[in-house]
């Protein structure tokens, strides 16, 4: 969309002030709100206007500007990128610009990267299971087409590796990093590499030296990137977000750095809309083939599920699949807390011609029996094995096996549904 | 009409300076923004620095807007058009239809198969109802006067086919009447009197209607974290409750979920009409990608519908998930409007606004003379599950029934996980019959009890445990597994009717003075 006035060709040099990412300039006529910017050969937003004075947001930082001398010119355009399917394949760093060395994109389709409003009438509501190969996700907490399945995980937690192994099998992959060091860019992309899927991936990445700022607009260009291939295309489009954490300091820095009225934890109060504004981008539309399914990852400071980033996450998703300190310790992979985790849409997902006829009740026995494992465990550590009845000693066996034999899988092992189950059965025979 | 031009943007409020000589915005008042003609809604007034200045919230994305575009006031405030149109249907926050009839004439144009109830002399009452349609097999549209309009017919129309615009009745002194009514939607409807809640709302939902019963025209509130419910529950409600229509406002949540009910309402039928369930249910969506402004506003539309059909004499329960969503976006709003905030940024007037809410929740004698209740169930949903946060502590005080959903329990599998130690319902006595009240108060006795010794238990096992105690944890295991239990997922478990519910706590009961337990 081109906003409707034509922009005036005019150098702005009045600024009153710069502060972190923020520009503030004085003077100004007819800048239009969520205008881009180029500001010293920067590219910038306008996030607030009073009068003639406009503040702007400039996404790849404000080193070395000065006062006298910073030139803004607005562009009358919303933020928008170009789009191909020649973007598989291809690096692009976190705001958009080529990373590999094969140049601009060809093309002339140019969207806005905010997407738009998906009107709920439009939407279908997801109902085939992803076979991701790890049991305690496709047994317990079934992913789906379209879903948006977020992994709760904490520093140190191998959610690399799991995102890595989800995403190498996946159809077609957009993968955004958001704050991510060298080391894990790079693993990503011998993951990539090393299992040909490079050519069926996009890859965004902010890195944790990159602007804060830049990071608002990764995941935004990545969801653009995957409804395209999605809806225009017709692919089943698997997007990896990694770090929401980092994604949501950025916010919270830009925000202080605004003077906004915080809400919890200095978290700016509009958090939660923030977030579900990325996550709602994932679904099924009618009458367009294609399928936009998300698995943002976010590390919970302080191993905290209540903390904001993911509370709020949890709010706004489709379930969570939470990882575990202790399952990792015991060299289980991936380390998957089957109790807390979740996949809402999993009940309609599953079953005869699905994923296996017996599936439903298999995963609500297992829970049931799994659930218990916890007290027989404290018991076993009070009173010891001797004195506990029968019955809880073979929950404590249920409870090694189902950990050892189904929610942990040697190197490369991949199992079907049916084999998810059937591990699954044989647990339960030993009650 | 007021006229004015953009001064300032930020988000989703704007600055507007008012032009000399138009007429003057009031506070409330819906206006139409810019080239694109977006909505918008007066929020405050203001004398400053730069002169007059208007504050308004947009309900559309601001993007793209500029300073000195024109504002233009309507003259009226944010309202809802009353219409045969909205059972079956859903709307946005400010009441656009979301699923336009594809091909089909504009709802303006349609014409309705009108039965006319009155005749030339008669004298009508405020609000007095005067003429029908049917608007889908489970709902009679009724076209009524405003609140405060009555008097003597002049003239009226014949049976036949009209409009919603086209006049019907014309009443001397007071002008003509066609089938729709303009209402606006901060205002409640005045009734002739409040009556006393004594009737439940069964929902069929065991643990609800047995030991947390809800009565028509009561309110409760559902506080529970993600993933424990809330959103399940309500479904369940608004399949199954007692109430002739459900106002089902989905505010600031998952665009799935409404494609969800709309999906599989259009598939089940009602057992008491036969009908589709959708012919008793409005759906109000404010999905969380939607503009925050219009989610404030989407609490209230939903409530102005349904004062509306309960005005035609219908009992209408009205969902609303989640209301905290909607004191987020009043939180977001105050901050751009730069407002002292009180706690966690959230402004001072959050317990207000919420009372009011809840306040319009009620059984009535309307000014015609029907009778109709408003029962509101709202979702809470707490950051951090942390009940002491501001929306939940502020909510519990003006609500009667607290449904507290627990997250041990569904981790647990554990559904509905309605906790029993933290729930409660101050309806109780006055819609429970007497034996229900006394086997209720033993299963909550024996629940209490089995939570005490579970918490001995832990420390030396079940195995050492007196055999009453032992007696007691197998009875209290029956009661939650087969009574309190719930499987939304199963069609024969889904809902219980309130005979069979007496008869399964008869049951209980007496295995528990069987058991000796008490
Ligand atoms: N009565 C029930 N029977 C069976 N399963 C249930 C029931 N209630 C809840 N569940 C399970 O719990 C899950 C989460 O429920 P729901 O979506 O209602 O949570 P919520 O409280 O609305 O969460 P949020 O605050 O994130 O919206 C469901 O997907 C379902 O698996
Ligand atoms: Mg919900």
């Amino acid at each position: 969309m081109n906003i409707s006035k034509p922009p005036l060709r005019h150098e702005y040099l009045n600024t009153r002030e710069i502060r972190g990412s923020l520009v503030i300039l004085e003077g100004v006529q007819n800048a239009a709100y969520d205008e881009i910017v180029t500001i010293n050969g920067k590219t910038g937003r306008v996030i607030e206007i009073s009068g003639d004075k406009v503040i702007i947001l400039v996404f790849d930082g404000t080193q070395a500007f000065t006062l006298a001398d910073t030139r803004t010119r607005f562009t009358g355009q919303l933020m928008k990128m170009p789009l191909s399917v020649e973007m598989l394949g291809r690096t692009f760093n976190g705001a958009g610009l080529p990373m590999d060395s094969m140049g601009a994109l060809p093309t002339n389709e140019w969207r806005e990267i905010n997407g738009t409003v998906i009107n709920p009438v439009q939407r279908v509501y997801p109902r085939f299971p992803v076979q991701t190969g790890f049991s305690a996700i496709d047994g317990m907490a079934t992913l789906v087409r379209g879903q948006k399945l977020p992994i709760f995980s904490a520093d140190g937690l191998p959610h690399n590796e799991l995102a890595a192994r989800l995403a190498v099998n996946a159809q077609t992959v957009v993968f955004a990093a958001m704050g991510v060091s060298v080391d894990t860019m790079q693993f990503f992309q011998e993951a990539f590499d090393e299992n040909n899927a490079r050519s069926r991936a996009v890859l965004f990445i902010n890195l944790a030296s990159d602007p804060p700022a830049e990071r608002l607009i990764t995941p935004r260009l990545a969801l653009t990137a995957a409804e395209y291939l999605a809806f225009t295309h017709g692919h089943d489009v698997l997007v990896i977000l990694t770090d929401m954490t980092a994604y949501v300091e950025a916010l919270r820095e830009i925000s202080s750095a605004r003077g906004e009225i915080p809400g919890r934890k200095g978290y700016p109060g509009y958090l939660y809309s923030e977030l579900a504004s990325l996550y709602e981008r994932a679904g099924c539309i009618k009458g367009k083939g294609g399928s936009v399914t998300q698995i943002p990852i976010l590390t919970m400071p302080g191993d905290d599920i209540t903390h904001p980033i993911a509370d709020l996450t949890g709010y706004s998703t489709e379930g969570q699949i939470v990882l575990d300190r202790q399952l990792h310790r015991q060299h289980i992979f991936p380390p998957v807390a089957v109790l807390p985790s979740l996949s809402r849409l999993m009940k309609d997902g599953i079953g005869e011609g699905k994923t296996h006829a017996v599936h439903a009740d298999t995963a609500n026995r297992l829970f049931a029996a799994y659930a218990k494992v916890a007290d027989a465990r404290a018991l076993l550590s009070i009173i010891g094995e001797e004195d506990m009845t029968e019955e809880d000693q073979k929950i404590l066996q249920f409870g090694e096996r189902f950990e050892t034999e189904l929610i942990h899988h040697t190197a490369g092992e991949v199992r079907t549904f049916a084999q998810t189950i059937e591990v699954g059965l044989a647990l339960l025979a030993g009650l | 009409m007021a006229t004015g031009s953009i001064w300032g943007i930020n988000g989703a409020v704007i600055h507007v300076l008012p032009e000399k000589n138009t007429g003057e915005f009031f506070i409330s008042e819906r206006v139409c923004i810019g080239e694109k003609q977006l909505a918008g809604e007066v929020v405050s007034l203001r004398r400053g620095a730069s002169g007059e200045m208007a504050v308004v919230q947009v309900y559309e994305s601001t993007s793209g807007l500029r300073p000195n575009e024109k504002v233009y006031g309507t003259g009226q405030p944010l309202s809802i058009c009353l219409a045969p149109v909205w059972v079956g249907h859903i709307f946005d926050g400010i009441g656009r239809q979301l699923d336009k009839v594809q091909n089909g004439s504009v709802p303006g144009e349609k014409k309705w198969a009108v039965r006319l109830l009155v005749k030339e002399g008669d004298y009508v009452p405020e609000g007095g109802i005067f003429a029908e349609v049917t608007e889908t097999q489970a709902i009679t549209y009724r076209a009524m006067l405003p609140p405060y309009i009555s008097g003597k017919i002049r003239a009226v129309a014949k049976n036949g086919m009209y409009t919603i615009d086209e006049n019907l009745i014309e009443i001397e002194g007071a002008g003509a009447f066609p089938l729709k009514q303009d209402y606006p939607v901060r205002t409640s409807r005045p009734v002739r009197e409040r009556l006393p809640l004594i009737q439940p709302l069964i929902t069929g939902q065991r643990v609800i209607d047995s030991l947390f019963p809800i009565a028509k025209g009561g309110v409760a509130a559902m506080p529970g974290g993600f993933g424990t419910g809330k959103t399940m529950t309500q479904h369940q409600l608004t399949k199954w409750c007692d109430a002739d229509l459900i106002v089902y406002i989905g505010c600031g949540e998952r665009g799935n979920e409404m494609a969800q009910v709309l999906e599989e309402f259009a598939q089940l039928t009602d057992p008491r009409t036969g009908a589709s369930m959708l012919a008793r249910t409005i759906l109000i969506a404010n999905t969380s990608d939607m503009p925050v402004a219009a989610r404030e506003a989407s609490i209230y539309t939903g409530l102005a519908v349904a004062e509306g059909y309960c005005s035609m004499g219908y009992h209408v329960a009205v969902m609303a998930d989640s209301t905290s969503r909607w004191a987020e976006a009043l939180r977001e709003i105050s901050g751009r409007l730069q407002e002292m905030p009180a706690e966690e940024g959230y402004p001072a007037y959050l317990a207000s606004r919420l009372a009011a809410f809840y306040q319009r929740a009620g059984y009535f004698e309307n000014r015609n003379g029907t009778r109709g209740s408003i029962t509101i169930i709202g979702a809470v949903s707490p950051q951090g599950a942390d009940f002491s946060e501001p929306v939940t502590v502020n909510t519990k005080r003006f609500v009667r029934c607290f449904w507290a959903l627990d997250r041990r329990l569904a981790y647990g599998r554990h559904f509905p996980a309605i906790n029993w130690n933290d729930s409660y319902s101050d309806y109780v006595s006055a819609v429970l019959p007497a034996n229900v009240i006394e086997n209720r108060r033993r299963i909550l006795e024996i629940l209490t009890e089995e939570g005490r010794i579970l918490e001995i238990a832990k420390l030396v096992g079940t195995q050492d445990l007196p055999q009453a105690q032992q007696e007691i944890l197998h009875v209290a295991k029956i009661i939650r597994e087969t009574f309190l239990q719930q499987n939304a997922y199963n069609a024969a478990d889904a809902y219980t009717p309130f005979a069979k519910q007496v008869e399964m706590l008869d049951a209980l009961s007496s295995l528990i003075a069987k058991g000796g337990a008490l």
